[in-house]
């Protein structure tokens, strides 16, 4: 199951991660994970929203090129070894990782992986071959 | 030392009416054997019979590059093709380049302005002089070589580039004059410093710097390096090459060889001559020039006039240095550069919104090219790779397109100033006033 996830892109100046964040809080969009790869000559914002349409609508009225494409949320227990199992499984499949980003459950014991494999389908496939619980993009809204 | 007493010192009256003479000799041969110029002539309604005094060359319609494109590549030719002797071309930047055709005596002109022009910064037979212009189609190399000849001095054709080679040679040669672009000079005192050769080791004397702008801080910087005398020179193929003006010891702007070469400065706005002393755009008549004269050539080049008897004894009217262009062109490290170029690469790119910036600054004395470009969908993407890829890509069209590598910085939509709804295409921060 691939989730949606949003890419901005920031130029290297002050005030423009803020200036994402204002747009997406006036447009009452609530961040449920995000993480931001920096280069030394711009930066690329990365988020899982709730109505990720939305989101790009408002921050491309706003002047900000966006992205949306999908990646893979997976349930992993919040304890020591958990990533490693995941990345094991990835790993045995030969399927390379580009980047990813976790982020700890409230109420639960677990953390929630995203992850963009190179290809996208693969990566899911040998997920669920390996009986990892890949959430879908209402279970991860809902945290 | 002055190399050609009677004519860098004639007494204005004399000049003035040898200059008429020369006019009415140009204009006549130009129309009698150029179409392009009869054709011009008949459209205004004038003929040569109209060049009554000096100030009826306003009368004569302008010269453009475009022009001299359009005749490419000999049509400004004014003598049969058997007395043409030697050709050179521009770069051709934007399209065909414009060809140069000299016959015997044009090279003999050729050869003795360059040879006034390297008197002036102080050579003579003694001299070894390390000339690192480009040799070839572009005028520069074979300019300063023919004027060295004439002056009888040593010349190194060493040409351009290869800089462990000319360090080496100026060592090793004791040169006491070098001819390049002033950027390179500094670039060479650069390479001498870290190498731990200083001007005392060095038999410099005078350098003879031209084919870019340049400022006075730029001046004082070379002169404390390379302790030398670091003087400016003046050209363009159009007219002849290295040699329509030169500075002498005294630094107080460039004497223009005005017995070969007529000065004229106009608003590039109104296209109306300006007083002398005012600034605007040089405009060049070749008087003697008999395989291609050219009447009245925009050279883009802003600059002022300035009569009157110079320190150093001569008469020939002085131009300020050249402080700006009346065109968008750049010359980044001697070439070329229109922001239009880079425009055609980005239009190449599907998916690219042309907004962009030209950012070019000299932070080592080497002049950098940076080009900002408004990101787009197309180009980014939620991997830094492929966005990076996509800069490379840009990087590498423009190249291709102005043959110099540039870095590309992505920047967000419009961040790019725009004015009355045009973008600023090109912040220069070298400083040249």
């Amino acid at each position: 199951m691939k989730l949606k996830q949003i890419s901005v892109f920031l130029e290297n100046r002050k005030g423009r991660l803020w200036k994402a964040m204002n747009v997406l809080a006036t447009a009452d969009i609530n961040i449920r994970a995000l993480s931001i790869a920096d280069t030394s000559e711009f930066g690329i914002l990365r988020m899982i929203v709730p109505d990720p349409e939305k989101a790009q609508r408002v921050l491309e009225k706003n002047h900000f090129v966006v992205k949306v494409n999908q990646v893979i949320a997976v349930e992993v227990p919040d304890e020591p070894g958990g990533l490693d199992h995941i990345l094991g499984v990835l790993t045995q499949a030969d399927i390379n990782v580009e980047y990813l980003y976790a982020f700890v459950e409230k109420n639960e014991e677990k953390a929630i992986v995203v992850i963009r494999t190179e290809d996208v389908d693969a990566g899911i496939q040998a997920l669920e071959a390996a009986q990892v619980t890949i959430l879908s993009a209402d279970e991860v809204y809902k945290i | 030392m002055i190399w050609n007493e009677e004519a860098e010192c004639m007494a204005p009256g004399e000049k003035t009416k040898l200059q008429l003479e020369k006019l009415q000799e140009v204009v006549e041969r130009a129309y009698n054997n150029v179409p392009y110029y009869q054709k011009r002539f008949n459209e205004a309604g004038i003929g040569p019979e109209d060049i009554e005094t000096l100030s009826d060359l306003e009368k004569i319609p302008f010269t453009t590059k475009a022009d001299l494109r359009d005749a490419y590549p000999f049509g400004m030719f004014a003598v049969p093709p058997d007395d043409i002797v030697e050709v050179h071309t521009s770069s051709g930047t934007t399209g065909k380049p414009t060809v140069s055709g000299y016959t015997r005596e044009d090279i003999r002109i050729w050869s003795e302005v360059m040879a006034r022009a390297l008197t002036m910064a102080g050579a003579d037979k003694k001299d070894v002089i390390q000339n690192c212009y480009g040799y070839g189609l572009f005028t520069g190399g074979l300019g300063i070589h023919y004027g060295t000849q004439n002056v009888g001095a040593t010349v190194i054709p060493i040409s351009a580039g290869n800089t462990q080679r000319q360090v080496e040679i100026l060592k090793d040669f004791q040169s006491s004059i070098i001819t390049c672009t002033p950027s390179y000079a500094l670039y060479l005192a650069e390479v001498l410093e870290k190498e731990g050769i200083t001007g005392e080791d060095l038999n410099l004397k005078a350098g003879v710097f031209g084919a870019e702008m340049w400022t006075e801080e730029m001046r004082e910087e070379i002169e404390r390096r390379l302790h030398l005398d670091a003087l400016n020179i003046y050209g363009l193929t159009e007219i002849i090459g290295p040699g329509v003006a030169q500075e002498c010891m005294d630094k107080s702007g460039l004497h223009i060889f005005d017995d070969h070469f007529y000065p004229e400065i106009i608003d590039p706005q109104t296209l109306k001559t300006l007083p002398e002393g005012e600034k605007g755009e040089l405009v060049l008549t070749t008087l003697t020039r008999e395989g291609m004269p050219i009447l009245r050539f925009r050279t883009r080049d802003i600059t002022s006039l300035q009569s009157g008897e110079c320190p150093c004894g001569r008469s020939l009217v002085k131009m300020d240095r050249i402080t700006g262009r009346s065109d968008d062109m750049l010359k980044i490290r001697g070439v070329i550069v229109f922001p239009s170029q880079i425009e055609r690469a980005l239009l190449k790119i599907p998916g690219l919104e042309p907004h962009y910036q030209i950012i070019v600054t000299r932070p080592q004395h080497l002049d950098e090219l940076e080009v900002h470009v408004e990101a787009s969908p197309a180009l980014f993407s939620d991997e830094v790779k492929h966005v990076e890829k996509a800069k490379e890509m840009i990087q590498k069209r423009i190249h291709d397109e102005i043959g110099l590598r540039v870095n590309v910085n992505l920047v967000e939509p419009e961040s790019i100033p725009r004015s009355e709804g045009k973008a600023v295409r090109v912040v220069d921060k070298r400083k040249f006033d």
